[in-house]
């Protein structure tokens, strides 16, 4: 394959391009969907391009072809560089890209057991057996179970040298359960951030046990449909790991971006409360809030050998002691800010523009745990498992709904809460930080359907999390 | 490029004898522009091309994917389907294949806009950015077409096309920003300056923000946050969701407020669409709520059979029931400017955004407003305010007596809604920027 991305590459530069690099991709996916018992989807894929990436003036101009032909591959790059130079009619600074070394590599993200060597039946069963479970227990109304794997190759050819190999493999699966009651319903899962996914093989799936879940996560969603209402007011708060991942990736994956920072993704994704200005300066939360991006994580979801620039994975401080210090970047707008490339830009398959995507941004742990955080709390709520996130487009004002929440009181967790919900502030919210769980109860947590971009994009990132408390946070915020 | 339809008998007359088979495949282009900061930066294009099989063998159902439909990657799909079938349980469900029938002439196709030169786009662009000089503008324009066809092995053979075209894009000034908008079947017909008009005058509008407390407010509603209550709302017409007991529809009952009205209608010529579903069934015209009462769901083929009823056309080749695509709200007779007039003390709201559910029976969503929210006083805007957030049900919100007017200014938006602006008696604003 890296014939047809030479051929790309050197298609957009007899055009015109001052620089251009291709990236030829074969993947593979596999998803399979079980309801009440039954299995009911059972689908796969498979996808193979060359998209090329060309350079004139102040813009990128990107073709891709499904054509696994040297000469489509040629005519890609004539396109990608065509289009480049019609962005000259609302034309802006000249785009220069930061240095980066060039490489010539193979990286594969390693495995024990690839998942498509599972056999679909053995998948299927799994599925079966735990959604009936879950649909056995009464008052379950819609029990589901999903699991999905990727397979992906890529080869990256860039005009500077770079020829660089990848193979990754990625699953995950997630279970759910829905009690549908009078006026509403309440939903339970199992999982993660809407299931667990890792640059892993099957033993992820094996290793999260869903029959040792199934009977307790059904049991859990009825359970919710009689629970109290969460109470409103202004209250300590102690977040579930699972949920703190969902956070960290709203109110700081997305608003460290440094393309929203320059205002790039303004109309759409949006922009970022944060000003450069401020890096180095700016307190994004207390001092026990330490965040790295590290892309080198074994297993974590958004890791990998070298982005899709083919700048090598890497690790960054983002907040260091509760001061903000590092942004997630590219090669561009590395340039334009004055700081090192980070190695964070990825593309959604061969057939979209390589963008600032982030890669495992987390919360290094604390020395607290869970249970200290809920013996040192005489009135308090804790919430888990991530229900509903909103946040706007500067990733300042955010609110989270959970699927349970518990009051604490006197040290000790109380009455069960339905439809648990909390809002604030970022830099307010961070600031109240006041404990944070431990290394043993640090798990790498991923998202597999991050948007972004224009054609929309879906990114794989991971976010490092544990148990945090945090003081007078707004909650139960209500409609009526 | 290989022809649609003739890629959906190739894959039919492989499957054979061996099950019940229904391929769809489509080919085309889809580029789109990308501006910031008044100028742009990502501007991008792709051919695509993909095919679909779904087979039963006896009620044992599987579906697979490609973009790779040459080099033996057909019989590659083929075989691995029918693979994956002999895994599956029977589905006693399984309601067979969509019989022959003719589908509806929709023409929605513009070959102009299909193969549109990447310079058109630029020049929709340049004539937005123009529209406001002094200020920051950032959006996209984009062109699309494709050709589509279905064919299944119960003989059921069918072809369709479409293009469509938009402009969305932002004024920004240092503190507000504006947006305006197109969309069409046509990149003719989209007029940058227009939408950049609209955008600047906002951004502009909203320069010097007034401060505003949360709580309970009279609101105009412009169309795109109409849009994204029916996105929401739409599920709750989905026959699949109604009879999982997750809807909130009541069916015969005076839920929403009379002077709304709702249907699904991919055959209207103001519609982008084409004239089947993804199993085969034409596409026709749905009533799904006649003021203010509910009246119909949405069907594909499994869960008709289950209701003892028809496929309406809204099948999406799965089991996720049938999801309406082509929603039209009917208009009302005031303009939007008459909506405004008849405000005392309300908000004019153009965007909603990042809106999240918490339970698809209550319907509350929260979310926030964006790219202009404006004070109105005695029927006058009077200035922007900052962006608010808000936790409302939006079923809730079209109950009987909270839909002050409709406005005549239904429009299409993001090709799947044409909706007008509405006035309505109250909405629940829970914070701001600050909190």
């Amino acid at each position: 394959m890296y014939d047809l991305a030479e051929a790309a590459v050197e298609g957009a530069l007899a055009a015109g391009a001052t620089y251009a690099d291709a990236r030829a991709m074969v993947t593979g996916s596999e998803g399979l969907g079980a309801r009440n018992g039954v299995l009911e989807r059972l689908s796969q894929n498979e996808s193979a391009g060359v998209g090329v990436r060309a350079l004139i003036g102040s813009s990128w101009g990107f073709f891709a072809t499904p054509d696994p032909s040297v000469a489509a591959a040629t005519k890609a790059g004539h396109e990608a560089a065509a289009i480049a130079k019609a962005s000259a009619v609302v034309a802006g600074p000249p785009v220069e890209l930061a240095d980066v070394g060039v490489a010539q590599a193979h990286w594969d993200s390693g495995w024990q057991e690839h998942p498509f060597d599972v056999p679909l039946s053995e998948r299927g069963d799994l599925l079966v057996e735990v959604t009936a479970t879950m649909k056995a227990v009464d008052g379950v109304g819609v029990a589901s179970g999903h699991m999905h794997a990727w397979d992906t190759q890529k080869w990256f050819v860039s005009s500077q040298g770079h020829r660089i190999s990848q193979h990754l493999v990625e699953c995950g699966t997630s279970i759910e359960a829905t009690a549908v009651g009078e006026a509403e319903t309440q939903r339970r899962s199992y999982g993660g951030i809407g299931g667990t996914w890792g640059t892993r093989g099957y033993e992820m799936v094996r290793d999260a046990d869903l029959p040792g879940h199934a009977q307790r996560v059904g049991e859990e969603a009825v359970e919710l449909l009689s629970a109290a209402e969460c109470p409103s007011g202004v209250t300590d708060l102690i977040l579930g790991r699972e949920q703190l991942a969902l956070q960290i990736h709203e109110s700081v994956g997305h608003a460290i971006e440094l393309d929203r920072i320059l205002g790039w993704e303004a109309a759409f994704a949006g922009t970022s409360f944060l000003d450069l200005r401020e890096l180095g300066r700016f307190r994004y939360g207390s001092e026990l809030m330490n965040i790295v991006a590290d892309a080198t994580l074994p297993g974590a979801l958004g890791s990998f050998g070298y982005d899709d620039e083919g700048t090598p994975a890497q690790r960054v401080d983002i907040v260091k002691d509760g001061v903000w210090v590092g942004v997630l970047s590219g090669r561009d707008s590395a340039h334009v800010a004055g700081l090192p490339p980070g190695g964070m830009v990825r593309g959604d398959g061969w057939n979209r523009l390589p963008m600032v995507r982030m890669t495992n941004v987390g919360l290094l742990p604390g020395e607290s745990s869970l249970d200290e955080m809920i013996g040192a709390t005489d009135d308090g709520v804790y919430m888990e498992t991530n229900r509903s996130w909103s946040i706007d487009d500067k990733r300042l004002n955010f609110q989270f709904g959970c699927e349970r929440g518990y009051e604490v009181k006197n040290g000790k967790l109380g009455r069960l809460l339905r439809n648990p919900t909390y809002t604030g502030i970022t830099p307010e919210f961070w600031a109240s930080l006041d404990m944070l769980g431990g290394a043993d109860e640090w798990v790498f947590w991923g998202t597999p359907n991050c948007g972004k971009g224009q054609p929309s994009q879906y990114g794989h990132t991971g976010h490092p999390s544990v148990p945090a408390r945090f003081r007078g946070v707004r909650v139960g915020v209500k409609s009526r | 490029m290989l022809d649609p339809l003739e890629t959906c008998d190739r894959l039919v007359e492989l499957v054979g004898a061996r099950a019940e088979a229904e391929a769809a495949c489509s080919t085309g282009r889809s580029a789109l522009t990308r501006f910031a900061n008044s100028s742009i930066h990502q501007n991008v294009a792709e051919d695509f091309l993909w095919a679909r099989l779904r087979v039963s063998v006896g009620g044992r159902l599987a579906s697979a994917g490609t973009d790779r439909p040459d080099a033996g990657g057909l019989e590659r799909l083929v075989e691995r389907t029918l693979a994956a079938a002999q895994m599956r349980a029977v589905d006693p469900e399984w309601p067979g294949l969509a019989p022959r029938a003719p589908a509806p002439d929709v023409s929605s196709y513009d070959e102009a806009t299909h193969l549109a030169d990447p310079a058109l786009r630029a020049e929709v662009v340049r004539q937005f950015v123009d529209a406001g000089p002094g200020l920051n503008g950032a959006g996209f324009c984009d062109s699309n077409g494709s050709h589509s066809a279905f064919a299944n092995s119960a003989g059921q053979r069918l072809v369709g096309r479409s293009s469509s075209a938009t402009i969305e894009a932002i004024h920004r000034t240092t503190t507000s920003d504006g947006r305006g908008w197109q969309s069409s079947s046509r990149l003719s017909d989209i007029d940058g300056a227009a939408a950049g008009r609209i955008a600047a005058e906002k951004a502009r509008r909203g320069d010097d923000l007034l401060e505003l407390e949360a709580g309970r407010y009279e609101v105009v509603l412009e169309p795109s946050c109409v849009a994204d209550m029916l996105d929401f709302l739409r599920d709750g017409f989905n026959a699949r969701t109604y009879e999982e007991g997750r809807s909130f529809v009541e069916l015969g009952e005076a839920q929403l407020d009379p002077a709304f009205t709702l249907w699904d209608d991919a055959t209207d010529p103001r519609a982008i669409s084409r004239g089947f579903d993804a199993e085969g069934t034409p596409k026709r015209r749905v009533d799904l709520v006649t003021e203010g009462v509910p009246v119909a769901l949405c069907h594909d083929r499994k869960t008709a059979a289950k209701a003892g009823t028809e496929s309406t056309g809204h099948g999406f080749g799965g089991d996720g029931g049938g999801i309406a695509t082509n929603l039209f709200v009917a208009p009302g007779g005031r303009t939007p400017a008459e909506l405004i007039a008849s405000v005392g003390r309300g908000l004019l709201v153009t965007e909603f955004w990042y809106t999240r559910i918490l339970d698809p029976k209550t319907q509350v969503v929260t979310g926030l407003t964006r790219n202009g929210t404006f004070l109105i006083e005695g029927g006058r805007v009077v200035g922007g305010v900052p962006n608010l957030r808000f936790t409302q049900s939006y079923v809730d919100a079209l109950r009987p007596g909270n839909v002050l007017g409709v406005g005549d200014d239904a429009r299409l938006f993001d090709g799947t809604y044409h909706v007008p602006t509405v006035h309505l008696a109250e909405w629940n604003f829970t914070g701001g920027a600050k909190g």
